[in-house]
C-alpha cells in the first residue's frame, strides 16, 4: 500500500526548546558550520524554530513555529530541478532529495516558499571525536548539493522493511522521526494520512488546524494546530 | 577596381595589419584580468561555494545577475542587424558586422554562467539531453532545461548569422595575402568565388536567417525570465516577465553597441564610416527603447502595489524605499530620466551624449537583472526566513573579468577579421540598377505583379 507520511505539529504545546533542531543534526548528519560561517548564513537546520513576537512592551507573548520541509504533495521544488534530483515518491509520498543526482542549481531552494532547503557550501567537517557519533544509515552530504529534511526516511524504510518481513501493514506510531521522539511536550505527531485511522489523520482533520501558507496551492503534509483566542 | 573601393579595403583591411606595442599590452591587461576571474572560478570550485557572498535563503546572486545581464547584451546584434537588413535600411552597412559580433560573444560569455553557478559544474552536462546507459533525461519540465535549448540555438543561428557575410571578405583577404593567411582565410572563405550563383545563394541564406532569428532572440530572453517567472517567489511570479525581459534586452544590447561602435571609431579611425547619423538613429531607438523600459517597469511596479500581496508588498517597499532604494533609483535615474534628457533633446543627442547615456544605460540594465534576483529572494513569504546578500571578491572578480573578456574578444575579432563588412559597404556605394529595382519591389510587397 502506498503510504502518505504526514505530520501535525500542535502550537499551543510547543516550547520552543529546540529538542527536535538538536536530535536532527544528530539523527542525520548534519554539520554545524561555526560561528564565522553561521553569519554568514550557512547554518543548516532541517527543522528551525520560527520565534515571533505578538504585542508591545510589556504585553508582549512569543510565539514558536518549528518548520521543517512541508513535503508538499504539490511542490514548487519538483518542476524546477533539471535533473530530478528533487523527486517525488509515489512509495512514500515524500519530497525526495537524491544527493547524487544533484548538480547544485539552487533553484529548488528558491522555488521553495518555506526557506527549508540547505546548500552544501563546503564539504563537511567534525572535529574528532565527533566523525565517530555520525549516523551509519544516513548518507554525508558532499560540497555542492542541496539537502532538507526527509521526514527520517531511513527510520521509515527500516519500519517499512520490518512490517513487510512480519507480513503486515506499519502500525500507527510505529515509524518517529528523530524530532517527533525527542520532543519533551509531545507537539510532534508523526504518522500515515492514507490511513484514516492514524492518529495524524485525526489531527489533519481537526477544526484547530492549518496548513502553513495553504493559499500557495502546495498541498503541505504538515498540519499546524492551533486554538482560536477569544479576546 | 576603382580608386574608392581600393580606398575602402585599405582603410577597413588596416587593423589586420601590423600591431604596435600598445595593442599587445592592451590585450595582455585584459587577458590578465581574464585570467583572474578564471583563478576566481577555480577557487569556489576548489574550496566550495562558500567562497561567495551567496547564502540561505538567497541562493542566487551575482553569477544569475551577469547570467540575465550578458544574454541581455546579446541581444543587439541580432535585433539591429536583422530587422535592419529585413527593412533594408541603408544605413545599417557599417553597423551590423559590430552588432552581430556582440551577440556571439556576449552569448558565449553569457552561457558560461549557468555552468558556473553549479554547485558541481563538472556535471553540467546532466543539463543535456544526451543517452546514456543509466536511461535518465533531464526534467524537461524544468526552465533551466529550456534555457539549455534557447542557448544553444541562439547561439548557432547568430554564429552562423554572424558568419555568412563574412564569407566575401574572407575571400577579399585571401586574395590580397600570402603564405599561412592565404590558407586559413582561404579555408574560411569556404570556396568563394564572386560568381552570380553564390551572390544569390548568399542573399537567400542571408533573408531566411534574418527572418528566422528574430523569432528566436524573442524566445531566447522570454526563456530567461521564465527561470524566475514559473517560480512562485514575491515578484518574480508575473506575466509581465517575458515581454519586460525582452525589451530590457534590446535596450541593454543597444547601449552595448553604441559604446562598441564608439570605441571601434576613435580606435580604428573609422570616422568615414561610423558617422554621427548612424549614432543619432542608433540614439533614436535607444530613447523609444528607455520609453518602453519605463512603461514596462511602471506596469510592473504598479500592479504589485494595487496588488497588495503580503509577501509581494514587501519586496515592493524594500525596493523602493528600504535597503535597496538607492539603487532602485539610480536605476531609474540612468535607464530613464538621462536617456530622455541626452537622447530627447537633439542638441545634446551627440555621439558623446549616446556614448553617455549608453553606460549609464549598461550599468543600469545590469541593475535592474540585480534588484529581481536579490530582492525577492531575500523577502519571500515566511519573515522569520528574511536574508540580505553582499557578494564577496569571488563573484566580483567572475563579473570584472566577464566585462574584460567581451573587450577582449571584441579586439581580437577586429584585429583578424574587417569589422565593417566590405562588401555591404561597396554594394552600398554603388548599388547595380537592378538590384535597387529588385529591392523597391520587394518592400513594396508587389513580387507576385
Amino acid at each position: 500500500m502506498a503510504h502518505r507520511w504526514g505530520m501535525a505539529v500542535d502550537l499551543d504545546r510547543c516550547t520552543g526548546c529546540g529538542a527536535c533542531v538538536t536530535a536532527c543534526h544528530a539523527e542525520n548528519n548534519i554539520p554545524t558550520v561555526g560561528e564565522l560561517q553561521a553569519s554568514r548564513g550557512r547554518a543548516m537546520h532541517w527543522i528551525r524554530v520560527e520565534r515571533y513576537f505578538e504585542g508591545e512592551f510589556p504585553e508582549v507573548s512569543m510565539k514558536y513555529r518549528p518548520v521543517m520541509c512541508q513535503q508538499c504533495d504539490a511542490a514548487p521544488c519538483e518542476p524546477v530541478c533539471p535533473t530530478y534530483a528533487s523527486h517525488h515518491s509515489e512509495e512514500t509520498g515524500l519530497n525526495a532529495q537524491i544527493y547524487n543526482r544533484c548538480i547544485g542549481t539552487r533553484y529548488c531552494a528558491n522555488a521553495c516558499p518555506y526557506n527549508v532547503r540547505f546548500f552544501d557550501f563546503f564539504n563537511p567537517v567534525w572535529d574528532k571525536p565527533l566523525h565517530l557519533q555520525l549516523n551509519p544509515d544516513v548518507s554525508i552530504r558532499e560540497v555542492g548539493v542541496m539537502e532538507k529534511c526527509t521526514f527520517c526516511v531511513q527510520r521509515i524504510t527500516a519500519a517499512t522493511i520490518t512490517a513487510e518481513a512480519e507480513k503486515r501493514e506499519v502500525k500507527d506510531g510505529e515509524v518517529k522521526p528523530a524530532c517527533v521522539q525527542s520532543c519533551p511536550s509531545k507537539a510532534l505527531v508523526f504518522g500515515d494520512l492514507a490511513d484514516p485511522e492514524s492518529e495524524v489523520s485525526r489531527l489533519a482533520e481537526s477544526p484547530r488546524g492549518s496548513k502553513l501558507l495553504e493559499d500557495l496551492g502546495t498541498a503541505p503534509k504538515v498540519t499546524y494546530l492551533q486554538g482560536v483566542e477569544h479576546a | 577596381m576603382s580608386a574608392n573601393e581600393d580606398r575602402l579595403s585599405a582603410t577597413l583591411l588596416r587593423p589586420l595589419g601590423r600591431s604596435g606595442v600598445l595593442w599587445y599590452a592592451f590585450v595582455a591587461f585584459l587577458g590578465t584580468i581574464v585570467a583572474a576571474g578564471l583563478f576566481a572560478w577555480f577557487f569556489q570550485m576548489w574550496r566550495g561555494f562558500g567562497v561567495t557572498g551567496i547564502r540561505w535563503p538567497v541562493y542566487w546572486g551575482f553569477l544569475i545577475t551577469d547570467f540575465v545581464f550578458w544574454i541581455g547584451i546579446s541581444h543587439a546584434g541580432t535585433l539591429i542587424s536583422a530587422i535592419l537588413r529585413l527593412v533594408n535600411a541603408g544605413w545599417r552597412r557599417p553597423v551590423t558586422r559590430c552588432a552581430e559580433v556582440i551577440t556571439a560573444f556576449a552569448l558565449m560569455i553569457g552561457g558560461l554562467f549557468p555552468i558556473i553557478h553549479l554547485g558541481k559544474p563538472w556535471l553540467f552536462f546532466w543539463l543535456v539531453p544526451y543517452p546514456n546507459q543509466r536511461l535518465i533525461w533531464p526534467n524537461f519540465r524544468s526552465p533551466l532545461v529550456w534555457d539549455f535549448f534557447a542557448i544553444s540555438t541562439y547561439l548557432t543561428g547568430s554564429l552562423l548569422f554572424l558568419f555568412l557575410p563574412m564569407i566575401p571578405d574572407f575571400a577579399l583577404v585571401r586574395d590580397r595575402s600570402t603564405g599561412m593567411t592565404k590558407k586559413i582565410y582561404g579555408l574560411l572563405a569556404l570556396g568563394w568565388r564572386g560568381t552570380t550563383g553564390q551572390w544569390h545563394r548568399l542573399e537567400v541564406a542571408m533573408q531566411i536567417m534574418a527572418i528566422a532569428i528574430i523569432p528566436v532572440a524573442v524566445s531566447v530572453h522570454t526563456i530567461v525570465s521564465f527561470d524566475f517567472s514559473m517560480a512562485p517567489v514575491p515578484m518574480w511570479h508575473s506575466t509581465i516577465f517575458g515581454p519586460y525581459f525582452v525589451a530590457g534586452a534590446i535596450f541593454s544590447g543597444i547601449a552595448g553597441l553604441i559604446i562598441a561602435m564608439a570605441a571601434l571609431r576613435s580606435v580604428l579611425k573609422l570616422h568615414e564610416y561610423l558617422q554621427p547619423i548612424h549614432f543619432e538613429n542608433l540614439g533614436k531607438l535607444l530613447l523609444t527603447m528607455s520609453l518602453l523600459w519605463g512603461y514596462f517597469t511602471f506596469n510592473e511596479r504598479l500592479t504589485a502595489w494595487y496588488g497588495n500581496g503580503t509577501s509581494e508588498i514587501n519586496t515592493f517597499q524594500v525596493t523602493q524605499g528600504g535597503s535597496f532604494a538607492p539603487l532602485f533609483w539610480t536605476m531609474v535615474l540612468v535607464n530613464f530620466v538621462l536617456p530622455i534628457l541626452i537622447l530627447g533633446i537633439r542638441r545634446f543627442r551627440t555621439i558623446t551624449g549616446c556614448v553617455i547615456a549608453s553606460i549609464g544605460i549598461v550599468i543600469g540594465m545590469w541593475l535592474e537583472r540585480y534588484l529581481i534576483v536579490v530582492p525577492s529572494l531575500a523577502h519571500k513569504y515566511l519573515p522569520y526566513s528574511w536574508g540580505t546578500y553582499s557578494p564577496r571578491p569571488t563573484e566580483i572578480l567572475i563579473t570584472v573579468a566577464t566585462f574584460a573578456a567581451m573587450i577582449l574578444l571584441y579586439t581580437l575579432f577586429a584585429k583578424f577579421i574587417p569589422i565593417i563588412s566590405i562588401w555591404e559597404m561597396r554594394a552600398g556605394e554603388h548599388p547595380a540598377e537592378d538590384l535597387i529595382a529588385a529591392a523597391e519591389r520587394r518592400r513594396l510587397g508587389e513580387t507576385h505583379a
